[in-house]
């Protein structure tokens, strides 16, 4: 192929003259000023309106938000809270479920994603049948899907039926209705919605690496193991980077899965950080409330997320 | 090509190893099909069933006697609202507000991508750092500041409408939805370019420069058509997210006019005093989805192998 | 192709501020009425509002039984932009009141004699410091059973009139191998019913006390423990698979007589009538056992919002319209409520409803109408939820015992005030 090599030579002339200061000043600068809107953007309206989040948690907003500064009554709360074991508190509830699915389905969704991605790299025919059929959850409103799983899930209408009507009558699946595990048939639906994305992320991924790299390898005699274990995965990393991003943040942010799947869950069983600071932000208006969660959820999202990419991002930039 | 199905040990091997492990494959891939599947069966059967159907018998089993009914009605006939005439209107407020959104924002984060690993400056980590942090803001505590903005620049866009005579959209409710997913979005589609340049020959850049490429010349020449499977994945990405946002979509939408296709399906589906029509209710969850799998397979078609090891050949 | 979008949009923005200058003959009504029949319920009044030569622009927002529509208003007037009227419930009107965005309708409550065919419980609500800002459209009522008749026949039960009547009842359907209550295990349904638990342990004097008054003594009281022993019992008898249940699949079990007994708001009664049942022949309302002669309410109203000065007639003819006669008795009778005054002939409602407004006349007069805490009408959302937390915690054994269940509810109301 030589698409690039021609369009090398085709480029203008005048770059060839020397060029004025200004000017070369300006194309020094415009790599910044071309990340400048992206940038200047993402300060206000995302750092700018977390500051404005932390300001609201310490005061006494209510139904709507207010000004005056009254103090950390609201981390008071939660931090009680979090010890209310016996009987569990609803946000000692949303953050040990938040640990629970959130370890389940990035783990769960990056291996399947990584898995389907290796498979359907294998020149499979009907690969344009396949990646559809594993991405068109994503597709489907979960207030839908989420009664589509619901039924499925459920002992007397789904699963358990079905296989009972056909005779396997010792089978028994009800985690959805058990406040114990109906977290984990979060974790089923939130996989199978989004491990589609992932896959094509990783499809994506290997569709990059260089084809040379690969032959070198087997020239030298790997196994396919070796060569996807030694070779590809590790050029996979920036990739497993993007996907965590996307879990992580599909993760804290599933709010709509828990509410569709499980109302909450037996006497709230099923409920996440989001579901925490949704109802106290705008249900029961506690925004004072509802801000501390979200902060508090920010600041563990930096703990765990800070040192990962700390250590990610700085080996790249040696 | 780096698909590797027949290492050179297996070679030797024998064409039965091989044919096994292909049986495997495609066995495995079909298992998980029938995984994604199951769902949709359930949703299938149940948008042909009526309702009595679906109220007395099992929700896996196949209808008994199939009618589209539910469909048509989904269609031009199921209330969105008071207006009872479907959810095919809805599709064009959902369109013209999700091109723009997802064009501005998968080219601002190929943009940021190439300058991020291309032409690194001081503090480019950190820059990315922050912008990449930003995907995880919980929107239920931006809703509100955000509305705030988008209302003071709704009013200003009164005065100027007043003055010059045009508003520049602001304070249109489908500008509005583009700013605001644009803004959410660029964190995504940032991350998603500038860690697939990452493995990006550098090389390439540094030969074009020499060859006194411009800024622009080298992603347009050389970056671009060598991005194809990431624009699709970043296209999936938005596309899906922008569609399906029901948050922003509720809050900023306005008056029913600008409703956006979640909106309304939203509206079809959720019920909390009235009678539920799951058939229905499934049909149109399914029309609602129908160009987001559009996407889906046409995108994918591009899903094809980079051209960069012809390019380091060059 | 983007440009010419954005062109587009723009231009179409600024055709829509020239029209708002002009026209003001509109109302803007955010809701979340988006079902068959509540639309066709809601229908009418667009229609009457037609008449007078207003149009109607329609801004719904469903899901979570008003959550969503909640969330999108607080953006909507974070913005600035007021809609006309919206959909409220109980203290959501109060609290927006405080804040000073809402309306004054006093001079159309005075010319239209609200302030003596609105019962004084729901003027609670819809005035607030003297000024009428919200106008009242149903009063739902949620101390209802709703029985198969055949089962009924079948068990040969007859209307339960006490707490032991009403389990003793339970007990034959058992044994007839039906399941004898009909439950959705999601927190606001258990709530529900448990609201009317308490009315019927305690009676009418305790329920204010404990559910309305948010009085200390009542709630750690014996009564209040009684009431949760009594809880317990009754979920003893539903199915296994309760748990996460919609109401409306818990109203089809009775439908189909798989059940026999629901305890929920009359606005099941809309399920029944979508089956084609009807009452008396195919089901049955009573009032849940021992409330007879209180009415447990929710009402839906319509909050008014301090509009420009260029679209107060038009919020006055809505305002008006909704609480004329003649819509408060089509609407209701769509809706499966009954109207929220008291003077609306009675004529167009089936059994049930006549029996509803009989018992809403009846509970106004004699003081026994009290707001639903499960409903978000007996106090603020925080406490509301709070207390839905409890009991649901207690049906599904986070919480073990009643004495537990009391020390919490108070912990927890105590915490939300």
């Amino acid at each position: 192929m030589s698409t690039v090599a021609t369009s090398q030579i085709k480029l203008t002339p005048e770059h060839a003259r020397p060029r004025t200061s200004v000017r070369s000043r300006l194309q020094d600068a415009l790599p910044k000023i071309v990340l400048a809107p992206s940038f200047a953007i993402t300060i206000v309206f995302v750092y700018g309106f977390i500051l404005w989040t932390i300001y609201l948690s310490f005061t006494n907003s209510k139904t709507f938000p207010s000004y005056a500064i009254t103090g950390g009554r609201a981390y008071q709360r939660l931090w009680g809270w979090t010890f209310d074991t016996d009987p569990p508190s609803s946000w000692y509830t949303s953050i040990t479920n938040m640990g629970i699915f959130g370890f389940l389905y990035i783990l769960i969704c990056l291996a399947l994603g990584l898995f389907l991605a290796i498979l359907l790299d294998q020149k499979i025919r009907g690969e344009g049948v396949l990646r559809p059929i594993y991405l068109y959850p994503m597709a489907l409103s979960f207030i839908v899907t989420g009664v589509a799983w619901k039924w499925f899930l459920d002992p007397g209408l789904g699963l358990e039926q079905t296989l009972h009507q056909w005779g396997w009558t010792s089978f028994h699946f009800d985690w959805i209705k058990n406040k114990d595990f109906v977290i984990y048939t979060v974790v089923i639906a939130g996989v199978w919605q989004a491990s589609g994305f992932i896959m094509a992320m990783f499809l994506a991924g290997l569709r990059g690496i260089d084809g040379e790299i690969m032959k070198a390898a087997q020239i030298d005699g790997a196994t396919t193991f070796q060569l996807y274990r030694r070779i590809v995965i590790p050029l996979l990393r920036p990739i497993f980077l993007s996907a965590f991003i996307v879990l992580a943040h599909l993760a804290i942010k599933s709010y709509d899965l828990v509410v569709a799947l499980t109302s909450g869950g037996p006497g709230g069983s099923a409920w996440l950080p989001s579901n925490f600071m949704y109802e106290y932000t705008f249900k029961r208006n506690e925004m004072a409330v509802g801000s501390a969660s979200a902060v508090i959820m920010l600041m563990t999202i930096v703990a765990i997320i800070v040192p990962y990419l700390y250590s990610e991002l700085r080996e790249k930039s040696r | 090509m780096s698909a590797v199905t027949t290492p050179t040990r297996q070679a030797s091997g024998g064409m039965n190893a091989k044919i096994v492990n292909r049986i495997v494959i495609y066995g495995l891939l079909a298992l998980f099909a029938l995984f994604y599947l199951m769902p949709l069966f359930v949703m299938l059967v149940t948008s042909f069933k009526t309702m009595d159907e679906i109220q007395n018998g099992n929700m896996l089993a196949l209808p008994k006697a199939p009618t589209f009914e539910p469909w048509l009605k989904a269609w031009g006939e199921t209330c969105v609202g008071l207006t009872c005439a479907g959810i095919k209107g809805y599709f064009w407020n959902s369109i013209k507000m999700v091109v723009p959104a997802v064009l501005i924002s998968t080219m601002l984060g190929a943009l940021n991508g190439y300058v991020l690993t291309k032409w690194r400056f001081r503090g480019a980590t950190l820059v990315f750092g922050l912008m990449l942090f930003a995907c995880f803001i919980p929107f239920q505590s931006v809703l509100l500041p955000m509305a705030t903005i988008l209302g003071s620049l709704g009013r200003f866009g009164v005065t100027l409408q007043n003055t010059v005579g045009t508003s520049f959209g602001l304070g249109n409710p489908t500008v509005n939805l583009v700013f605001v997913h644009v803004v959410y979005g660029i964190g995504f589609t940032t991350l998603f370019f500038r860690n697939y340049y990452e493995a990006f020959p550098t090389e390439l850049v540094k030969a074009a420069q020499v060859d006194g490429a411009s800024f622009f010349q080298i992603f347009r020449r050389i970056m671009l058509p060598n991005s194809m499977p990431i624009f699709v994945v970043t296209v999936i990405y938005q596309f899906t997210n922008i569609w399906n946002d029901f948050l922003f979509a509720s809050a900023y939408a306005g008056t029913g006019d600008a409703m956006p296709m979640t909106v309304a399906l939203n509206n079809v589906v959720n019920t909390s005093t009235g009678v539920v029509e799951y058939n229905v209710n499934m049909a149109a969850a399914m029309i609602a989805a129908l160009p987001t799998l559009l996407v889906y397979v046409l995108a994918g078609r591009y899903f094809v192998r980079g051209l960069m090891a012809g390019a380091v050949k060059g | 192709m983007l440009r010419k979008l954005l062109i587009g949009t723009a231009l179409a923005s600024g055709l829509a501020f020239a029209a708002h200058a002009e026209d003001v003959k509109e109302v803007q009504m955010l809701h979340w009425w988006t079902s068959g029949g509540e639309a066709a319920a809601l229908n009418v009044l667009k229609g009457d509002l037609a008449k007078e030569g207003y149009a109607w622009k329609d801004v719904p927002v469903a899901g979570g039984g008003g959550d969503a529509a909640m969330t999108a208003l607080k953006a909507m007037v974070a913005a600035g932009n007021y809609p006309t009227a919206s959909q409220m419930l109980g203290y959501t009107v109060l609290d927006y009141a405080a804040a000073g965005v809402m309306g004054d309708l006093t001079e159309t409550a005075k010319k239209e004699g609200w302030d003596k065919s609105v019962p004084a419980a729901l003027q609670k609500f819809a005035v607030y410091d003297g000024k009428w800002v919200a106008a009242p459209v149903n009063v739902h009522s949620v101390n209802w059973l709703w029985i198969n008749k055949a089962v009924m026949d079948k068990i040969g039960g007859t209307e339960p009139k006490t707490f032991d009547d009403f389990v003793a009842l339970l007990d034959k359907a058992k044994a007839a191998g039906v399941t004898p209550l009909a439950l959705g295990g999601q927190n606001w349904q258990e709530a529900t019913m448990f609201d009317s638990v308490v009315l019927s342990t305690g009676g009418p004097e305790f329920y204010k006390k404990a559910m309305n008054d948010l009085d200390d003594a009542s709630l750690k009281s014996d009564t209040m423990k009684k009431s949760f022993d009594n809880l317990a019992k009754l979920v003893t008898y539903v199915d296994p698979n309760f748990s996460g249940r919609d109401w409306n699949l818990a109203t089809a079990m009775v439908i189909k007589g798989d059940a026999l007994v629901q305890v929920m708001g009359d606005w099941a009664k809309g399920e029944f009538h979508a089956a084609n049942k009807s009452p008396g022949t195919d089901f049955l309302c009573y009032r849940f056992p021992g409330t007879d002669g209180s009415v447990i309410y929710n009402s839906d109203m319509f909050g008014m919002f301090n509009v420009p000065d260029d679209r107060k007639a038009a919020q006055v003819a809505l305002a008006t319209a909704t609480l004329s006669k003649s819509f408060q008795s089509a609407f209701n009778v769509v809706k499966g409520s009954v109207p929220a005054r008291t003077d609306v002939p009675d004529t167009d409602f089936d059994a049930c409803g006549k029996k509803g407004i009989a018992d809403l006349k009846k509970a106004n007069e004699g003081g026994t109408l009290f707001g639903s805490l499960a409903q978000g009408y007996g106090a603020p959302p925080a406490v509301a939820n709070a207390y839905k937390d409890v009991i649901s915690k207690f049906v599904h054994g986070q919480i073990k015992t009643s004495d537990e269940a009391v020390t919490e509810l108070v912990k927890a109301i105590d915490d939300a005030k």
